[in-house]
């Protein structure tokens, strides 16, 4: 491992983090533009789904039936986005399950037992960032031949995939929060304390690490609602392909179902944002 | 001198711990080897020594944080060797604040009372008391990032003390926090477990700190005991140069030893022991020391104001430079010449540039 450490780079401080009290950035005038164009780039398109799905036959003439018919469930048409939804729901809690019940204990274990491996772990957490998805179905195809013979073919077994897509995200949140924590003081203390293993753990360990926790949580649901490569790949229905089904009969309704999995992945990215804030503040006392 | 050699101990309500011939070799780096060391009931043990001598090393493998390649640790006389921490019914302080962050300082004192399954009742009234002993009863409802350095240390100290543990561990606790706090802390450290007659441990690398609150002081050196003594022992009559050094401020002087009497500093002093003759290296205390009319003459270095005293810098004609204390009234300007006198002996004697075999002087 000291290898690992001594081949780094050895980059130059950077100055500007020596002297905050500097301002560098740019003029109120240069930002609100900046501001402007982002905005527009992120909701010309958004403004343009939702006047998209509130056409009628008449051009000028707009109504919420699209989204009544959507929400009413009075036809059978959208059954095929329902049970992707469905499953891209369940694929979110078993991966979300993964990331707990695997990613978590190994990270708490190499934190405060094997902190050496701790870049090896990094590394493999990181991996599967830098390869393309279809590049990763390829290499699971066959895996997933071996998956169904002993787990059947349900939608839920495409969280084994997806707890290695969701691996780098989940990572990071965990890791971050877990270096602004003194894991190894205090699980020494609780265990002074007479805690075992599993009450430092669940008792110490998990109340300090909630942020990094609920964190990569949020962005395994995030990513696992908008995974479309692999589940289509591998022939499977989820709310992406079932969107890409649908859309081809009815695009209407493949917008709405689209801008909602939009919205819904913000709201998440808004509250991961909030909670790694908090912690920021709280990490200094 | 039976002061000097007994410590005062006021309980002996404590547990005795032994540690005997203990070896940790982290390959490379100094652990322990072969370290012993016997704690009576109620008594505080410092350990003392410099950074990597192995004294942090010593009390994380009494307290199981650590293990050991070889060698037995007793509690009351019961081999704890291989039992977890968990079970070696033990408080400690740690060097780096320890308190649980997601518990108030109430929540935190009581942790380890519900690890052991007391009432909720009793178990609020005892962690009362122990944040009542440290003095923090007001800030029961306190969290971590809300209470100063000092009193998240006292919190600490309440949560090690209030299961009434067998043996109390202080690792380093006062070295995060500032000169008067750790002062102040430190007092109360030592009223606190002379009150509870409990056996502790404390270890630090601040040779004023050990003196001020152990009954006995170990000084450490490359993973075992250089000296145990009480404070007064180790500072008068220190067994090596490096006791002699570490304990206390020391000038080192060149002096000759023939037919058991030493000459140093132009004052022929009796030996108690066996040196052998030659030159020597001889240890004196600044106290011993003095500004004197027809000693030997010196130049004035520096000179500082330390209160009640001043501690002067001189440097004698052969370019030997020595400390020493004087009254605060007299004030000799740097520049100045002055003469130096001997007031008492040198602590201790090390053959010339043969730093550890020194043998004490009286």
């Amino acid at each position: 491992m000291s290898r690992a450490v001594e081949s780094r780079p050895v980059r130059p401080r950077p100055v500007r983090r020596r002297a905050p009290e500097l301002r560098l950035g740019p003029g109120p005038v240069v930002r609100a533009v900046i501001w402007t164009l982002l905005g527009l780039f992120f909701l010309v398109p958004l403004f343009s789904m939702v006047e998209f799905t509130l056409r009628t036959a008449k051009p000028g003439v707009y109504n919420l039936d699209r989204w009544v018919a959507v929400f009413s469930g009075e036809t059978t048409r959208y059954d095929r986005v329902y049970q992707g939804l469905g499953n891209s729901l369940v694929l979110a809690v078993v991966t979300v399950a993964i990331v707990l019940l695997v990613l978590l204990p190994t990270i708490v274990l190499v934190e405060l037992r094997f902190p050496k491996l701790r870049r090896l772990l990094e590394g493999i957490c990181l991996l599967p960032i830098m390869i393309p998805a279809i590049v990763m179905v390829v290499g699971l195809a066959p895996t997933y031949a071996v998956v169904t013979e002993v787990f059947g073919s349900g939608a839920w077994t495409l969280a084994f995939a997806y707890g290695i897509t969701v691996l780098p995200y989940a990572y990071r949140a965990i890791q971050s929060n877990v270096a602004a924590v003194d894991m190894i003081t205090l699980s020494e203390a609780a265990r002074s304390l007479g805690a075992g293993w599993w009450t430092v753990f669940w008792r110490v360990l998990v109340p300090n690490l909630r942020r990094g926790i609920l964190a990569a949580s949020a962005l395994s649901v995030a990513v696992v609602l908008g995974e479309f490569t692999i589940a289509s790949l591998l022939s499977r229905v989820n709310l992406q392909t079932s969107l890409l089904l649908v859309s081809q009969s009815d695009p209407f309704v493949a917008v709405i179902f689209a801008l909602l999995a939009l919205v819904f992945a913000f709201v998440l990215l808004v509250v991961v944002d909030r909670l790694v804030s908090v912690r920021r503040r709280t990490a200094k006392g | 001198m039976t002061a000097l050699e007994t410590p005062l101990l006021s309980s002996r309500t404590g547990s005795t711990v032994e540690l005997r011939d203990l070896v940790r070799d982290f390959g490379g780096g100094v652990g322990l080897s072969g370290f012993d060391l016997e704690a009576a009931p109620g008594e505080l043990i410092a350990l003392l020594g410099p950074s990597g001598c192995g004294k942090t090393t010593a009390l994380r493998s009494l307290a199981g944080l650590e293990r050991v390649d070889s060698g037995s640790i007793l509690i009351d006389g019961r081999d704890v060797t291989d039992e977890p921490t968990s079970r070696r019914d033990l408080g400690m302080v740690f060097q780096s604040y320890s308190l649980f962050p997601h518990l108030t300082a109430g929540q935190n004192v009581e942790f380890g009372l519900r690890m052991r399954k007391v009432a909720p009742a009793d178990r609020r009234r005892r962690a009362a008391e122990a944040l009542e002993l440290v003095g923090l009863d007001h800030h029961a409802g306190r969290y971590a990032h809300q209470l100063s350095g000092g009193q998240q240390q006292r919190v600490a100290l309440a949560r090690a003390l209030v299961t009434e543990p067998r043996v109390l561990l202080l690792d380093e606790p006062l070295s995060a926090l500032d000169a008067k706090v750790r002062v102040q802390l430190r007092d109360e450290i030592r009223r606190i477990q002379t009150e509870l007659g409990i056996t502790t441990f404390f270890v630090t690398h601040d040779q004023e700190e050990a003196l001020a609150v152990a009954d006995r002081v170990a000084v450490m050196r490359a993973g075992r005991i250089e000296q145990i003594g009480s404070p007064e022992e180790l500072y008068h009559r220190p067994a090596t140069a490096f006791v002699a050094e570490f304990v206390g401020l020391t000038n080192r002087v060149d002096g000759v030893v023939a037919g058991g009497r030493l000459t140093v500093l132009g004052h022929e002093v009796p030996l108690a022991s066996d040196a052998v003759d030659g030159p020597v290296t001889a240890y004196l205390r600044p106290e011993d020391v003095v500004l004197a009319g027809g000693g030997i003459p010196a130049v004035v270095l520096t000179t500082s104001f330390l209160g009640a005293l001043r501690r002067t810098r001189v440097r004698l004609e052969d370019g030997t430079e020595l400390s020493l204390q004087h009254g605060a009234r007299e004030r000799p300007e740097p520049g100045e010449r002055v003469a130096v006198g001997l007031t008492g002996s040198p602590v201790t004697v090390a053959p010339r540039d043969a730093g550890n075999g020194a043998v004490p002087a009286r």
